[in-house]
């Protein structure tokens, strides 16, 4: 009987541990969550906790009756995000290709020229120079995209899609007479599918999540990109203020509560693409685990 | 091969080297040239109506000035440090909660993966969010927890010595579910038969985990190590920068390399001091790839980097 017992509570202690350690993972978020539907007042008083002692959602109609901010920096988010993914994809996936072709005689360089990359790293300086000095991307929506579109270790990973295609495949279709772009467009690519899901999730991650770019180039307000607009928002909440002001055309100093609003823009900016990402993990677990332990 | 064949080559196959070509002008102009720029800008006396390489030389002045200050020694050590204690903390509580992953079922696993998972997927500008309101001075909730057992309220913003704990801890937040399911794709790689053969003997658990999984997890875990080592001389500017809030209050604890350059370049607006700061992170960087790469060359050679 002993034993038993014994057993069954070695079977739960995976269990048990595990669920401690979602709760961990997953209550910091509650109280974000929670205190955007907390009053300013309550915040004030008693602090940010799990549960709000008075539901609102105050919050929420203070930014959706004058969401400007809002939709301008999803736009600029999902402008940067899509035109990023769609030609960064495009431009790794090709980079991929022709180190993978074992019959390329270039191959090897092109493979050598990009892992090199991987082993030093020029810092920020000579790089902010290049994008803003050189290349005059300042304040552009370009400076938020074109840096981003060829990552070294999503190349290396895609290449190891490529490479699992047998090349016979591809020798075929040069049999055929099918020409060099048509063989990587219509028979490599659609073969290469869940490869080009797994580092198409991955850059668009980067891109959706990205604010260094910004806090980088941008200084135009038009251009708030939704992870900078919630960091400048953080770093400056008469930031918040006086564009709230702005927006609702009152004077500046009228009691807005500042405190919930910037919880709650945390949430309606974060938060849908949070909700999108468990339907992709598949994806995304392959890629983890198949670029960290190379084979 | 002479230039003339190569060259014959390349007109053979120029539909792939045109493939290939907007990639490799990308990384040549990201990568590449900065590389290039980032030797000489330090040395220099930028102006910018002469260009960096007609401007004035100044020599080592810049990494003069770098090293006789004490912010050199400062982020050097929290860079390192911080680091270090990320990668072993990551390491035990990953491959721990893979230990335990493995000992339930598939079904469970799935629900497990996504929540662990999920605080990866959070920005950490978002994640500044959620710190504020545990650490917030006057509202966040652990002073509020404090205070109800009658303890004095913490100005965590602007007490550096807590902070190696809360980063280590927000490192861990964010980064567990990541290195748990490495880990656990690891575990799923060893052989069942070990297990039966070991049940057959008599083995407990724990016998079983420390006289067959981990010495078959090793090579994971030697690999994982190493790569992120070769990495420690570069700090995670995204999360020291957001989750500080950049205070100057918290510098002796949470200033790294990265967050040193970034202010010295875009605040101060100092180019020689931040290009020297950012030249000595880019060799040494190197230098412990190099070395970390001979190491494991010689512990796992399938593994090595190059």
């Amino acid at each position: 009987m002993n034993g038993k017992v014994r057993k069954k509570l070695w079977g739960f202690l995976p269990h048990l541990v595990l669920i401690l350690v979602s709760v961990a993972c997953l209550l910091p978020l509650v109280l974000v969550i929670s205190a955007s539907f907390t009053t300013d007042a309550e915040i004030a008083k008693y602090g940010y906790s799990f549960i709000p002692k008075e539901f609102t959602i105050e919050a929420y109609e203070y930014i959706l009756k004058k969401p400007a901010q809002l939709i301008n920096s999803y736009g600029v988010t999902i402008l940067v995000t899509l035109s990023g993914t769609v030609i960064g994809l495009l431009i790794t996936a090709m980079l991929a290709y022709g180190m993978s072709r074992r019959d390329y005689p270039f191959a090897r360089a092109t493979t050598l020229f990009v892992y090199m990359t991987l082993l030093f790293s020029a810092g920020l300086v000579p790089w902010y120079m290049m994008v803003s000095n050189v290349l005059s991307l300042k304040d552009t929506l370009l400076a938020l995209i074109v840096p981003y579109l060829v990552v070294p270790w999503f190349v290396m990973l895609m290449k190891g899609y490529f490479a699992d295609i047998p090349s016979s495949i591809i020798e075929a279709g040069k049999i055929d007479g099918a020409s060099e772009l048509r063989i990587f467009f219509q028979i490599v690519v659609p073969m290469a599918k869940p490869g080009l899901a797994t580092v198409g999730l991955f850059i668009m991650f980067m891109y959706w999540n990205d604010y260094y770019l910004s806090l980088m180039f941008i200084q135009n307000s038009k251009k708030l990109s939704l992870q900078f607009m919630l960091y400048r928002m953080m770093s400056n909440i008469d930031f918040l203020k006086s564009a709230l002001a702005a927006q609702a055309g009152m004077l500046s100093g009228v009691q807005i509560p500042a405190k919930s609003i910037r919880m709650a823009m945390c949430v309606l900016a974060a938060g849908p693409m949070l909700l999108v990402f468990p339907f992709f993990q598949k994806y995304l677990v392959k890629g983890i685990t198949i670029g960290s332990v190379k084979e | 091969m002479n230039m003339r064949h190569k060259f014959k080559q390349l007109v053979k196959y120029r539909s792939i080297f045109f493939l290939t070509l907007p990639g490799i002008l990308l990384i040549l102009t990201f990568q590449y040239v900065p590389l290039v720029m980032g030797l000489v800008l330090p040395f220099k006396d930028v102006n910018y109506k002469v260009g960096i390489w007609r401007s004035p030389s100044v020599g080592l002045e810049n990494f003069k000035f770098l090293f006789s200050s004490d912010a050199a020694w400062r982020i050097t050590r929290n860079t390192v440090c911080l680091n270090f204690l990320f990668i072993v903390t990551v390491l035990i509580c990953s491959v721990i909660c893979a230990l335990f992953l493995y000992q339930v079922s598939k079904r469970s696993v799935k629900v497990y993966q996504t929540v662990l998972f999920f605080p990866y997927f959070i920005s950490w500008v978002v994640a500044s969010y959620v710190i504020l309101a545990l650490l917030d001075m006057e509202n966040g909730l652990l002073n509020s927890i404090l205070q109800f057992f009658g303890r004095d309220a913490i100005l965590w913003y602007n007490e550096p010595k807590y902070w190696p704990v809360i980063m280590v801890i927000a490192n861990l937040w964010k980064n567990i579910g990541y290195y748990t399911i490495i880990y656990y794709t690891g575990l799923l790689g060893i052989s069942e038969e070990y297990y039966e053969a070991s049940e057959v003997d008599g083995a407990t658990k724990l016998q079983q985990i420390r006289y067959i999984t981990l010495p078959l997890l090793k090579p994971v875990i030697i690999t994982l190590l190493l790569l992120q080592l070769s990495k420690i001389f570069y700090g995670n500017f995204d999360m020291f920068y957001n989750l500080t809030m950049n205070s100057a209050a918290l510098y002796p604890t949470t200033d790294v390399i990265d967050t040193y350059v970034y202010r010295s370049l875009k605040v101060m607006g100092d180019l020689g001091m931040s290009s020297a700061a950012g030249l000595y992170q880019s060799l040494v960087g190197f230098g412990i790839v190099i070395t970390v790469n001979a190491i494991i060359r010689r512990v796992d050679n399938e593994n090595a980097l190059f």
